[in-house]
């Protein structure tokens, strides 16, 4: 065996192993785990679509955007933009954020765009452990201002502009 | 619209075959380095070596594959190329010196993946064990005490930790380990409220009340009582760790460590004092390079000129003379690795190592039962700790003490032991990664009451 396939060897074995530990970090990054947000096209949605294409013709007071944040519980860190349909929250397979909670009922709350235009109203839709908007407990239709965390179960929202 | 929904991981199987099928290969390319480093041709052990140490990866993959198709992927091909890797380094070994420490290793290798896969096979849920909490304690009990029965216990370097039937001898304080760590777990697990939430707050730490204190200070003694007894001072170190870190983890309160670390230091002081030979330890640690500790200290420091002998990227292997130290293949073969592999090559041990418990303590954080938290979190924090000793010990960090290195050392008994480790967190993780129950509620508005059918162990 010459000098030169000696060192080859010995550096080769090196860099295998290496590949081997950066292999493993490699298969180690798929445990980051999030969540998946899968777009639902529903009917009505499809239908909106086709009657956009048009130019509106009286365009809605200008809404802005906000963004529904999860600031607790096991879906924290999960953002959702608000648009100008309602937005259901619960455990329950047919709402639009499906909580991975058990504290929270199939349908807990119902988070609507305000009806003059600015702002978003927050309903609790009869949850068996209710929901608390800051210190109070929902029992109608409230206004959902930024910055005030709304509990549901466990999972704690935020709104944010 | 959009539908968000948590991600669970996927089994990720085929991952773990292509992973073990390369640490197999990498221990085949070591082994035939180092045939071809000795006489240019390929030694006669490879094919039976390698080939047996794949052949039994590839079972226990199977037998994950049937019995817990979703444990963690990457601790079996973790645990094979380190099981690999020393027997590599044990075959090297075997050509300097004339012994055949190699295929005793990998009879003990075999052994060791059939436990771990009777472990998979066998244990359906880990929550079992917690019904075995005192039948563990007693357990573990008797066997850190079996050594010291007099015909049973054999004395061997200075330690009498040894069980001797005939010719072959077991170290019993590795598998307390284990069973120790089902019986910390399945007791802090029920008493953890009491010793975490009571006690008067001193400064900023919440000290326990002092009828809280029983259980460490037990620990404490037992452990003393293994290091005065067995003259051993790595398993009473590895024991007395294991149970502060439990606690901890069970507790959340630093006052836990404070007086744990009180505690050790308070014993580490009386045992420097007192004892001779933890004396001469802790000398040959802090002046290694006096003349009066020149035959004391010749080992470690074999040692410590082979590391630096090796340098950054080491002779290579069977180019080096690792063989000078004494028990190069047992206490010091992380010296050896350093002389022969150089620093990149015990940075990648170390990193599988890390690896290894990182992926325990992970398993720690996803499972959902408190036991199975605390059993996870104590059998990671074991391999951590014994890794952290041994690798200290060689470098001179920490004084010298006798724990194997896992995986890598010559010796049967931590090497079954460490198999079983590795099953018992595959088992956790399973629990820990399984996806829950798909929850499908029917449409009808009210219906909030969630049924779940749960398997009762």
């Amino acid at each position: 065996m010459s000098e030169l396939t000696l060192t080859v060897l010995r550096l080769g074995l090196l860099a295998l192993l290496w590949l081997f530990v950066l292999a493993v970090v490699g298969v180690l990054r798929t445990d980051l785990l999030g969540t998946r947000v899968t777009a639902r096209r529903t009917e009505r949605q499809r239908g909106r679509q086709r009657r956009a294409e048009p130019p509106p013709e009286a365009p809605a007071p200008r809404r802005e955007r906000a963004t529904l944040v999860v600031v607790e519980g096991s879906l924290r860190g999960t953002t959702l933009a608000l648009g100008q349909s309602p937005v259901l929250i619960g455990r329950g397979a047919d709402c639009t954020l499906v909580l991975d909670d058990e504290y929270a009922s199939t349908r807990h709350v119902r988070i609507t765009p305000a009806p003059d235009g600015a702002g978003w109203l927050v309903e609790d839709l009869q949850s068996t452990n209710g929901s608390y908007l800051g210190r109070d407990r929902l029992s109608t239709p409230v206004p959902f201002e930024p910055g005030t965390p709304l509990r549901i179960g466990r999972t704690v929202l935020e709104l944010r502009r | 619209m959009a539908t968000v929904l948590p991600v669970y991981p996927t089994t990720r199987r085929n991952v773990e075959l292509v992973l073990v099928v390369a640490a197999v290969l990498i221990s085949c390319g070591a082994w035939a380095v180092v045939g071809l480093t000795e006489d240019g041709s390929l030694p006669g052990g490879l094919f039976a070596h390698g080939g047996g140490l794949g052949a039994l990866a590839v079972v226990l993959h199977l037998l994950l594959r049937w019995r817990a198709p979703h444990a963690d992927p990457v601790l079996l091909p973790v645990a094979t190329l380190l099981n690999g890797m020393g027997l590599v380094m044990l075959h090297r070994l075997d050509l300097s010196e004339g012994t055949s420490a190699a295929s005793r290793q990998f009879i003990w290798s075999a052994l060791g993946i059939a436990a771990a896969g009777a472990v998979v096979v066998v244990l359906r849920d880990h929550r079992v064990l917690r019904r075995y909490t005192f039948t563990a304690m007693v357990t573990g009990l008797v066997l850190l005490a079996l050594p010291l029965l007099p015909v049973l216990g054999k004395e061997i370097n200075g330690a009498r930790i040894w069980v001797g039937i005939g010719p072959l001898s077991f170290q019993p304080g590795e598998i307390a380990k284990i069973v120790l760590a089902v019986f910390f777990a399945g007791y802090l697990v029920v008493h953890r409220d009491a010793l975490s939430l009571t006690g008067p707050k001193v400064l900023f730490l919440r000290l326990p009340r002092a009828r809280d204190l029983g259980p460490i200070l037990l620990a404490w003694a037992v452990s003393v009582g293994v290091l005065v007894l067995q003259r051993d001072l790595g398993t009473s170190l590895l024991f007395f760790g294991l149970f502060v870190a439990v606690l901890y983890v069970a507790t959340e309160r630093v006052s836990w460590i404070v007086i744990g670390l009180g505690l050790f230091v308070a014993g580490a002081v009386f045992a420097a004092t007192t004892m001779s030979h933890v004396r001469s330890r802790v000398d040959i640690w802090l002046h290694p390079f006096d003349a009066d500790n020149a035959d004391s200290a010749y080992q470690l420091l074999q040692g410590l000129y082979g590391m630096a002998s090796g340098g950054l990227l080491g002779t290579g292997l069977d180019r080096g003379r690792p063989d000078i130290v004494p028990f190069a293949n047992s206490d010091f073969i992380y010296a050896s690795f350093g002389e022969e592999l150089g620093l990149a090559g015990l940075f990648a041990l170390l990193l599988l190592y890390a690896v290894l418990v990182e992926r325990g303590m992970r398993t720690a954080i996803g499972v959902r039962d408190g036991f199975g938290k605390l059993l996870a979190a104590g059998l990671a924090f074991s391999v951590a700790l014994q890794v952290f000793v041994v690798v200290g010990g060689v470098t001179r960090v920490i004084p010298l003490t006798g724990l194997t290195t896992p995986f890598l050392a010559a010796g049967g008994s931590s090497l079954v032991s460490n198999w079983i480790v590795v099953a018992l967190l595959l088992r956790v993780s399973d629990l820990a990664r399984r996806p829950a129950a798909e929850v499908r509620n029917g449409p009808e508005p009210g219906d909030t009451g969630v049924t779940q059918a749960v398997r009762i162990p």
